[in-house]
């Protein structure tokens, strides 16, 4: 685990560390404040730009991209490769179903019992991170993607195992408040999910960006470095994976959570193995380490089986031959990128374009100044 | 008593078929120092050949053939095509390349094939045989285990006694002294690429008629049993996978028998966890220096 590979080049893990020591305290929080605060500005004006369907698309993006990113922390920053990332969304879609389920049989009602099943989804999600984190901190590289492969296969079984709870195959639905009647009677249902999933996955950005800017990102990017020397550092290895497994499960749950509230349903077959292999591929594909590249990632989860209807309905073909392919042609399109860009572009879109972003800067010093 | 005995040799069975895939994992990491992850999807590419080959000519041993050569192909062009290009410099590079590979063959498989359950023949009577009223072993079963004897016996055969076994041992322990003195290094590995998917193939031939069916999915939950079998013994070693395998499916076998099949993919997870944390270098392991 000495190398820092390609997985992310080194470049990048001198110039974040040099960063902080050039600006003053306190500027890393205000400037993520200002981009959250632009970018929260940017959805709302989206928001009631577009129509209803592309904001429930919008908010699909937002809610992947929770997972995204902590995903793209946990294996971008801190080496560690996980395949259970889809387990780890069903863990926090499940609790949101159960949570709000509950609230709804006791009939309560009232705009703060979301938040407070988000909370659970991610406390629950943060419970198991932290078994399975335990268990990733003393195993490496291929031992740890298959035990997180195991996880990421059993836990959708265990949903059918214990269909008593769960509900077997047919899942369980998720009953959500309607908007708040503040907001006008016509108010789009589609907008205030988009609100909703975009707070969370902002939240989530925000607070992510921080860690990543701490303490305890330098520790995450030493670790993955070069373990022996973070140790001789004085960094508690052991201890730094856990908390990257855990701030990531969480986040994930969270992702898992807001997705269980857009689709108002839970069920196996949405938390399949090919989901925790598509955050990953986001993740790769986006730009490893970087959550500007985790955007991206989440964007392309959603616009390329978009992308891919459009494309199949421009074919003639049988009805059960366009279904096959419509089905599948995301994620031949999704593998074939994933190990073009590995092998060919390991910086992935964001790597990419920050390369253009320097090359073009290079050419003009002036104007820099 | 009757139905642990049967449990068992199910079990054994099941196990032999763990152990093949297992040694196909084994042999990869052996050569290339890399988990294939996509072992499971090839196999299952094969397993497909062999059922248009059957279905076209009505005949499951020249499918079973077909599967065969199509998993050695498979692994050489896999190898030539992907992963000789892949960076080895982090660990995390060819696993995640596999699985790419996983994504893009299931796909494939998918638009082809669509991802109904396709039933799966067999060359002999699934039908267990009965001795004195206790129901013990199928024709099926006494075929997977010889076909599973003749692979394992073959690999060490060829591994232990051949010239070309020898070349790719030492291309894989020593690959720039190898390269000095004639050894064709490159070669060798795509060689290893294509038996370990060869074997892979023959398992997935041999355990996907005992499972729901072919679908572009049947080998997950197969691939984590057999890497749980591979890590059991330890990943570099092959008597190890054997071995591994075995007691994989036992444990497997037990707890369906007992306690109810829904609970197998549990019980793979936690007897993953329970050796990786307990003795992670596999019950087979040479005690290790500290590793740096």
């Amino acid at each position: 685990m000495s190398a820092t590979g390609a997985a992310a080049p080194p470049r990048d893990t001198t110039s974040a560390a040099a960063r902080p020591a050039v600006r003053r305290r306190g500027g890393t929080l205000v400037r993520h404040l200002a981009v959250v605060t632009v970018a929260a500005l940017v959805v709302l004006g989206l928001s009631y730009a577009l129509e209803p369907f592309r904001n429930f698309q919008l908010a699909t993006v937002a809610a992947y991209l929770c997972a995204t990113a902590g995903l793209t922390v946990l294996t971008g920053l801190n080496g560690q490769l996980s395949l259970g990332h889809g387990a780890l969304m069903a863990t926090g879609a499940y609790t949101v179903a159960l949570c709000q389920g509950a609230f709804y049989d006791n009939g309560l009602a009232g705009g703060l019992l979301l938040p407070v099943s988000l909370g659970v989804a991610i406390l629950a999600t943060v419970a198991v991170g932290a078994v399975v984190g335990v268990a990733a901190a003393r195993l490496r590289g291929p031992y740890l993607a298959g035990v997180t492969l195991a996880v990421a296969v059993v836990v959708p079984a265990l949903t059918v195992t214990f269909d008593g709870v769960f509900n077997g195959e047919q899942g369980l639905s998720v009953p959500v408040e309607p908007p708040p009647l503040a907001l006008g009677p016509t108010f789009p249902y589609e907008r205030w999910q988009l609100w909703i999933a975009a707070a969370g996955a902002l939240l989530a950005l925000l607070l992510l960006a921080n860690l990543v800017r701490s303490r305890y990102g330098r520790e995450f990017r030493a670790v993955r470095d070069d373990e022996v020397a973070a140790r001789l550092a004085g960094i508690h290895v052991a201890r730094t994976q856990v908390i990257a497994f855990v701030v990531s499960a969480a986040t994930a749950g969270l992702g898992g959570g807001l997705l269980a509230v857009l689709a108002q349903s839970v069920s196996p077959g949405a938390f399949s193995l090919t989901l925790s292999l598509f955050l990953l591929m986001a993740v790769v594909i986006g730009g490893l380490g970087r959550l500007a590249g985790a955007a991206w990632g989440a964007v392309l989860l959603v616009a390329l089986p978009d992308l891919s209807h459009a494309v199949t309905e421009q074919l003639t073909l049988s009805p059960s031959a366009a279904q096959r392919l419509e089905g599948n042609l995301p994620l031949a399109i999704f593998g074939v990128t994933l190990m073009v860009v590995m092998i060919a572009a390991p910086g992935g879109v964001q790597g990419a374009l920050a390369r253009l972003g320097r090359a073009l800067l290079a050419r003009r010093p002036l104007r820099r100044s | 008593m009757d139905r642990f005995v049967f449990l068992t040799l199910d079990g054994l069975s099941r196990g032999a078929v763990y152990a093949a895939f297992a040694l196909a994992l084994v042999l990869i990491w052996r050569a290339a120092r890399v988990v294939n992850f996509a072992q499971g999807a090839m196999a299952v590419a094969a397993a497909y050949v062999a059922y248009s080959v059957s279905a076209a000519t009505g005949s499951y041993w020249l499918g079973f053939l077909a599967a065969l050569g199509a998993g050695l192909l498979l692994g050489a062009v896999v190898d030539r095509v992907v992963m000789r290009h892949v960076d080895h410099a982090s660990p995390l590079n060819p696993v995640i390349v596999a699985l790419g590979l996983v994504l893009l063959i299931q796909a494939v498989l998918g638009m082809v094939y669509g991802s109904e359950f396709r039933p799966a023949g067999t060359p002999f009577s699934r039908g267990a045989l009965t001795v004195d009223g206790f129901a013990l072993v199928s024709p099926y079963d006494l075929f997977v285990f010889a076909t599973v004897a003749v692979v394992v016996g073959a690999l060490a055969w060829i591994f232990a006694r051949t010239a070309v076994g020898l070349r790719m041992r030492a291309a894989a322990f020593a690959p720039e002294v190898s390269r000095l003195l004639g050894v064709n290094v490159g070669g060798m590995l795509t060689l290893g690429w294509a038996l370990a998917s060869g074997v892979g193939a023959l398992a997935a031939m041999l355990v996907i008629p005992t499972e729901l069916g072919l679908h572009p999915h049947a080998m997950d939950l197969v691939f984590v049993s057999a890497f749980t079998a591979a890590v059991v013994g330890g990943l570099d070693s092959p008597p190890g996978a054997v071995v591994g395998g075995l007691v994989v499916g036992l444990v497997l076998s037990y707890v369906s028998g007992y306690a109810g099949s829904d609970l197998t993919p549990l019980a793979v997870l936690v007897l993953l966890l329970a050796v990786l944390l307990v003795r992670p270098g596999g019950l087979f392991a040479p005690v290790a220096a500290r590793r740096v």
